[in-house]
């Protein structure tokens, strides 16, 4: 429907009668404001729920709490090391293996591969992103677990189990389930969100820089090394911290293969636990009102946690984008 | 000549490493989805839509589950959908350079990473303890939370892409902003904004962890929102970590399920930006 000229001439006589818009345009404005400020309520409301539900567990073992390493729901004690413990390391272990993958992905969609293959390859490996934590859990215990029981752990333990002092990681019985398999599922999970950062950061660097260091016989190890690298050096690091926090705070694919044990166990082939996964097999039963308060102050200090890590991410990618546009 | 030996070797080295990485990564891509098919099919009948979950030991289906999901990811949708591209307006249109755009766009990015359990315990403490127990409803605010900050991402992108000169053409024509905002850039922008809603649908179809305290689970077919629902992902997650082999064919038939659904939306979302001619 074209418009009736009659109906721009009534709408630019109205606009010149009131230059500020009208109540239309302030009531928009409002409207979207009012949607942008409830944004930032969420999180307000996400900070003071946790603070609030926390606060009896925080009054009742003090800063303690982040040290102690029992839990035990039938004397009331509990602590948060453990699960923090097992936070840290499942993460550290899917970002070991993780990352490396990840440079090496996004190195051969940028650098290596032929042009048609580039968008099917991004795509596949996006995809490899929206499938859900829960099917990569339902896929770990029924299938990676025992896999990783059958070979990889008596392998592992027939070999750097034999070295002393590094052996202790690789200490005790092959159960499949435990913190190295649910390190490796958050690796694969992680895989495509920090590939897919550092994609893009490779895409930044401007082709002029390579083609230089081509023409002066430079190999691709070398771009990649004297050029690539250290020109998106900070959005390489923003897109690891960006799939560490995704690591930090995952927790279906966890919950199914860790075996949720609050103890502490050196060798990484044992079962433990971590923030998330605690929580999702306890919450619903926590009976008493500390337990409860306990669980949530361990999502406190997830949530501080991740909240620093995601932080750190967006500043240095934002450098980025700044750095990008002024050299552009 | 040496040396032109040692360089050549490196550099086949390193794209040698480099294809390796890639087909790890895209060997789990292929064993996962082969893994959900056999294990999946196998468990397909069409009971699955027709009857509810069942005892251990008793046939069923997850008819309960599969309509508590849909009905959750639409009142979802339902509310993620405005809010979100009411406040990514807001930031494309309105915010240029200012503090509270600034503020809403990083706090925005730490929703869009944000631990979903976290949301779960949050729609816990504000829904669920004040209604005093678990109801549909609260897992419905809490996808519609872990929707909006993926919409208003993509709609302030989005927004963005649209040129200035058609704004600065209608507001030639004395439209006022609203009415631009509305008809000029809104239209000009629709199909982007649909397939960043369709990629957000995807995200919360598989969303467990927040549901778990709020939507939990119920045995039985209930339409009533105030009441607990059953839904696919819990669904899955008790069927598969129980020790009955019937239950665990039923979680495989469930994420079956949720992945096909999951891929048909990602790869739909795609193919209709790409026919729309949004993506570069």
């Amino acid at each position: 429907m074209a418009a009736k000229p009659e109906m721009v001439a009534v709408t630019a006589a109205r606009a010149r009668r009131r230059p500020a818009g009208g109540p239309g345009d302030a009531v928009f404005h409002g409207l979207t404001m009012f949607f942008a400020v409830l944004v930032l309520l969420i999180l307000g409301g996400v900070i003071a729920s946790l603070v609030s539900g926390a606060l009896p567990a925080l009054r009742q073992f003090g800063f303690g709490f982040i040290v102690n390493g029992a839990w035990n729901p039938v004397t009331e004690n509990f602590g948060a090391l453990a699960p923090i413990y097992g936070t840290l390391v499942t993460s550290l272990i899917a970002m070991l293996i993780g990352i490396p993958v990840a440079f090496g992905v996004a190195l051969f969609i940028t650098e290596l591969c032929p042009k048609w293959l580039k968008r099917p390859l991004g795509t596949m490996i996006e995809l490899l992103a929206a499938i859900p934590s829960i099917i990569y859990g339902i896929w770990g215990l029924f299938v990676l677990a025992p896999f990783i029981q059958e070979y990889v752990e008596p392998a592992l333990i027939a070999t750097f189990g034999r070295i002393p002092g590094l052996g202790i990681l690789f200490a005790g019985p092959p159960l499949g389930i435990g913190v190295l398999t649910a390190g490796f599922i958050l690796a694969i999970m992680v895989l495509p969100f920090i590939a897919a950062v550092m994609r893009d950061v490779f895409e930044t660097v401007p082709p002029m820089l390579k083609e230089s260091a081509y023409g002066l016989g430079a190999i691709t190890a070398e771009i990649v090394w004297r050029v690539v690298l250290p020109y998106a050096r900070v959005g390489v690091v923003g897109g690891i911290l960006l799939g560490l926090g995704r690591a930090l705070g995952e927790t279906m694919a966890v919950t199914f293969v860790i075996g949720n044990s609050h103890h502490i166990h050196a060798s990484i082939l044992q079962p433990g636990t971590t923030i998330s996964a605690a929580l999702a097999n306890e919450f619903t039963e926590a009976v008493s009102d500390l337990y409860q308060s306990s669980l949530i102050a361990l999502g406190f200090i997830l949530f501080v946690i991740t909240f620093i890590v995601l932080a750190a991410a967006k500043l240095m990618l934002l450098r980025l984008q700044k750095g990008a546009g002024a050299t552009a | 000549m040496q040396l032109y030996t040692s360089r050549r070797l490196s550099n086949y080295l390193i794209v040698a490493l480099s294809l390796g990485a890639t087909a790890f990564g895209l060997l789990f891509l292929v064993f996962v989805l082969g893994t959900l098919l056999v294990n999946g099919v196998g468990a397909l009948s069409p009971t699955l839509f027709t009857q509810t979950t069942p005892p251990p030991g008793s046939a069923g289906g997850l008819m309960n589950a599969i309509f508590g999901s849909l009905a959750m990811t639409v009142i979802a949708t339902l509310v993620g959908t405005p809010t979100g591209i009411l406040a990514g307006t807001f930031l494309a249109e309105y915010a240029h350079n200012s503090r509270l755009g600034e503020v809403v766009r990083f706090v925005n990015d730490i929703l869009l990473s944000a631990p979903s359990i976290i949301i779960g315990l949050f729609v816990y403490s504000i829904l669920v303890v004040p209604m005093g127990h678990f109801s549909a409803w609260a897992g419905a605010v809490a996808l519609a939370i872990i929707m909006i900050p993926v919409i208003v991402r993509t709609t302030e992108d989005m927004l963005s892409l649209v040129p200035n000169e058609l704004r600065e053409a209608a507001a030639a024509l004395g439209a006022p902003k609203w009415k631009i905002v509305v008809t000029v850039t809104y239209r000009s922008a629709v199909q982007g904004m649909l397939t960043g809603v369709l990629l957000a649908v995807a995200r919360i179809s598989g969303e467990t962890a927040p549901l778990l305290f709020t939507a939990l689970n119920n045995q039985f077919f209930s339409s009533d929102l105030n009441r607990p629902m059953a839904n696919l992902p819990v669904v899955i997650f008790q069927f598969a970590m129980s020790p009955y082999a019937d239950w665990q064919a039923l979680a495989w038939a469930g994420a079956l399920l949720i992945t096909a659904a999951i891929l048909v939306l990602n790869i739909g979302a795609r193919l209709f930006a790409s026919w729309s001619g949004l993506e570069k």
